[in-house]
């Protein structure tokens, strides 16, 4: 008997284990309501509702933990400051619990038993996907404050971190800037990445640089030699790196254990922010390069308050990163266009937002009433030895949003 | 050359650090018989076992040292531990084991992201490590020599300690025969607890090497224990040197069909490659040949 049970339970085992290694990012089909439904907002009292839906379990609550504590900050200075219409902003908190179904789940409970006025949340593209037809087919406003692969546009989300032409394509100029000319690309073997690569690959043909490699290791991917090895031989000069997670980790120590270095084949990294640097290890990271909107230690009168506050609120080992600063410019954004239309209500605050601008610690950022994204300045920072990323290079204005690169004739071919 | 040269120590390396994740579950899964699913967190203990060391110990190269020694004694405990208070309650009952240390395994990933939290934490790699040495013309990173080594010294020391020491020669007669060891004077109990105590501290000193190559967090053992099983049972169970050999064969295997494709097609590769072989041999590259009836 017990001959016979072993093997079968072994497949069991190795079943059971697959199963822990869950991804976080799966997209889903994003379906596209109608807008209807009546507002069950109540706007009578001296206080409005909001909703804040991130995973505080799960595989994303590292990351979704330090959105909902900017957002925290943002309604307590808000309520400090007078509250938005005179209304004290009275926050119910969700968990989105890592999981597309549940953050579907609390975006309809927030919106039809809470009769909240917003919500605020999300990261990966699979929760926002699952959330938008609910949004739409609800009539209600989401705030999603993370860089995403764009090629959407909902009037029912504003999206406050960056889409491509906004992170991407910049860190492609300044790669060409720089006069790279043979350049590696290397990420985890999911959405975002195979669809950022794709902008990079027509972005590189059309602008006279060789892409000499493009490698895709499986999320949670842990043995990165082969993957070095290949890049060491390709004669690359530079790196595009959008690994996720732990994979970056493996990546780098490989990378920096075969006797690579930033300053001949620098790595640029669009999913490394502060939070990230301490655990992948500043040895291994110092002097790589990242593409964001905001860093810790942008120099700006907003920023040096924003950084102050929360240090003061959550405690001086605490870093800022940008898709926090987007969290908390979120919160402004829509307190902004709820004030120009005088109004709570979805269709007033939609008609108003076009233009909205708020002096968000990255510097002034305005909506685009369009697209519902917003107006950034892209900056490429390099990852310095204390763990803070420091500007390397900035776009100077900011950069209009264009999620289906529109304005861009090589991108004609892409979406 | 160059390439074939590197990606022949790719796969030699890999190989190893298989080895080193499935050394330990050779003796526990292969010897006694007992899935342990709770196998990875035992290395992810070794790891953060690594970081709590390097907390104490300001040097990384004496932490290191130290940290192997802590990591064997940290894995050993927990497993013995664990042996003590539930799988010695389930023998010969394989899947309730299976199913009892995955729930283990669920408890010791929390219980990490309790005391040291969510996000990873970094070991630093000792300076007289850190870089490459030229081997036959090609850079060869000296963590991955390191763990080379050290993959091999731990084979040969529980090859010795089974083969000669009274205590390998216990943990051998039970593995053969229970009943005619239990018979013959032998406590077999005693032996079950050595021996788990034993493998799992293996699984401590492969998380602290391990903490050279990627990230310390939570979920650290879930990346290894479906290969480490994967060794073992192509391996066949019951065999260290079929380990040895799996494992340096699924690494060159998974390093070449990862060189020619990609690292995505070569996983669907290596589990073709095996699903093929186990279909020619079933029992695995080596099998044990006893009068055992279990």
């Amino acid at each position: 008997m017990r001959a016979l049970a072993l093997p079968a339970a072994a497949a069991l085992a190795l079943g059971l284990a697959a199963c822990g290694a869950r991804t976080a990012d799966e997209p889903e089909a994003g379906g596209t309501g109608t807008a209807s439904g009546s507002s069950c907002v109540d706007t009578s009292g001296d206080s409005i509702k909001i909703g804040f839906l991130n995973s505080l379990s799960g595989t994303m609550a590292i990351s979704e933990q330090t959105v909902r504590d900017s957002l925290d900050m943002a309604a307590e200075e808000i309520n400090a400051a007078g509250g938005v219409l005179g209304k004290q902003l009275d926050v119910v908190a969700e968990d989105g619990a890592s999981e597309p179904t549940v953050f579907a789940e609390k975006a309809e409970k927030l919106i039809s038993s809470d009769c909240v006025a917003a919500v605020f949340g999300g990261w990966t593209s699979s929760s926002r996907k699952a959330m938008l037809p609910v949004f739409e087919s609800k009539n209600s406003l989401l705030f999603y404050p993370v860089q995403y692969e764009g090629l959407e546009a909902s009037k029912n989300i504003f999206y406050t971190g960056a889409t491509t032409n906004q992170q991407i394509i910049p860190a492609m100029d300044y790669l060409k800037e720089q006069g790279k000319k043979k350049v590696f690309l290397v990420g985890s073997d999911y959405v975002f990445p195979r669809t950022a690569n794709k902008e990079i690959v027509a972005y590189a043909k059309a602008n006279g640089i060789e892409i000499v490699g493009e490698e895709y290791a499986p999320l949670g991917h842990t043995d990165f030699s082969t993957i070095v090895t290949k890049l060491k031989g390709s004669g690359a000069d530079a790196v595009f790196n959008t690994l996720n997670g732990d994979s970056n980790v493996a990546f780098f120590k490989e990378y920096k254990n075969v006797g690579l270095a930033a300053d001949t084949l620098p790595v640029v990294s669009v999913s490394i922010a502060e939070e990230e640097v301490g655990g992948i290890g500043v040895d291994n990271v110092a002097g790589q390069l990242t593409a964001w909107n905001y860093y810790q230690t942008v120099d700006s009168p907003a920023n040096e308050k924003f950084v102050a506050a929360f240090k003061a609120k959550y405690g001086a080992d605490r870093v800022t990163s940008d898709p926090m600063e987007a969290a908390y410019t979120s919160l402004y954004l829509w307190k902004g266009m709820v004030e120009k239309a005088k109004s709570f209500d979805v269709a007033a605050v939609q008609e108003a937002a076009g233009g909205v601008s708020f002096d968000a610690p990255e510097g002034t950022v305005t909506v685009n009433g369009e697209n519902h994204h917003i107006a950034k300045t892209a900056l490429i920072g390099k990852i310095g030895p204390d763990g803070l990323i420091y500007t390397e290079w900035s776009s100077k204005e900011p950069i209009e949003p264009d999620p289906f690169l529109e304005g861009y004739d090589w991108a004609a071919d892409l979406s | 050359m160059d390439a074939l040269v590197s990606q022949l120590f790719a796969g030699l390396s890999l190989g190893s650090v298989l080895l080193l994740a499935a050394l330990g579950l050779a003796l526990t899964f292969g010897q006694m018989g007992v899935i342990n699913m709770a196998h990875g967190e035992f290395m992810m203990a070794g790891a953060y076992t690594a970081y709590v060391v390097q907390g104490i110990v300001a040097d990384a190269g004496v932490s290191l040292l130290v940290s192997l020694v802590v990591g064997f004694l940290v894995g050993g405990l927990l497993g013995l531990l664990l042996e003590v208070t539930l799988i010695s309650r389930m023998y010969r009952r394989p899947l309730d084991t299976l199913l009892v240390t995955f729930g283990v395994a669920l408890v010791l990933q929390q219980a990490a992201r309790d005391v040291f939290g969510a996000p990873n934490v970094d070991v630093r790699a000792p300076t007289w490590l850190s870089g490459a040495v030229q081997v036959l013309g090609v850079g060869v990173p000296k963590t991955r020599l390191f763990i080379l080594a050290l993959a091999a010294v731990c084979l040969a020391a529980l090859a010795l300690v089974l083969k000669l020491t009274p205590l390998g020669r216990r943990i051998r007669a039970t593995v053969q025969n229970r009943d005619l060891a239990e018979t013959s004077g032998i406590s077999t109990r005693g032996t079950d607890r050595l021996t788990f105590f034993i493998g799992s501290g293996v699984a401590g000193v492969a998380g602290v090497a391990l903490t050279l190559l990627g990230s310390i967090g939570p979920t650290l053992g879930t990346s290894y224990i479906v290969d480490a099983f994967l060794v073992v049972v192509v391996g066949g169970i019951g065999q260290l040197k079929g380990a040895a050999i799996a494992a340096l064969a699924l690494g060159l295997l998974q390093a070449t069909f990862e060189y020619s494709t990609t690292a995505s097609i070569a996983k669907v590769l290596v589990f073709v490659v095996i699903v093929a072989f186990l279909q020619v041999r079933p029992q695995g590259l080596v099998s044990v040949r006893s009068r055992s009836l279990a």
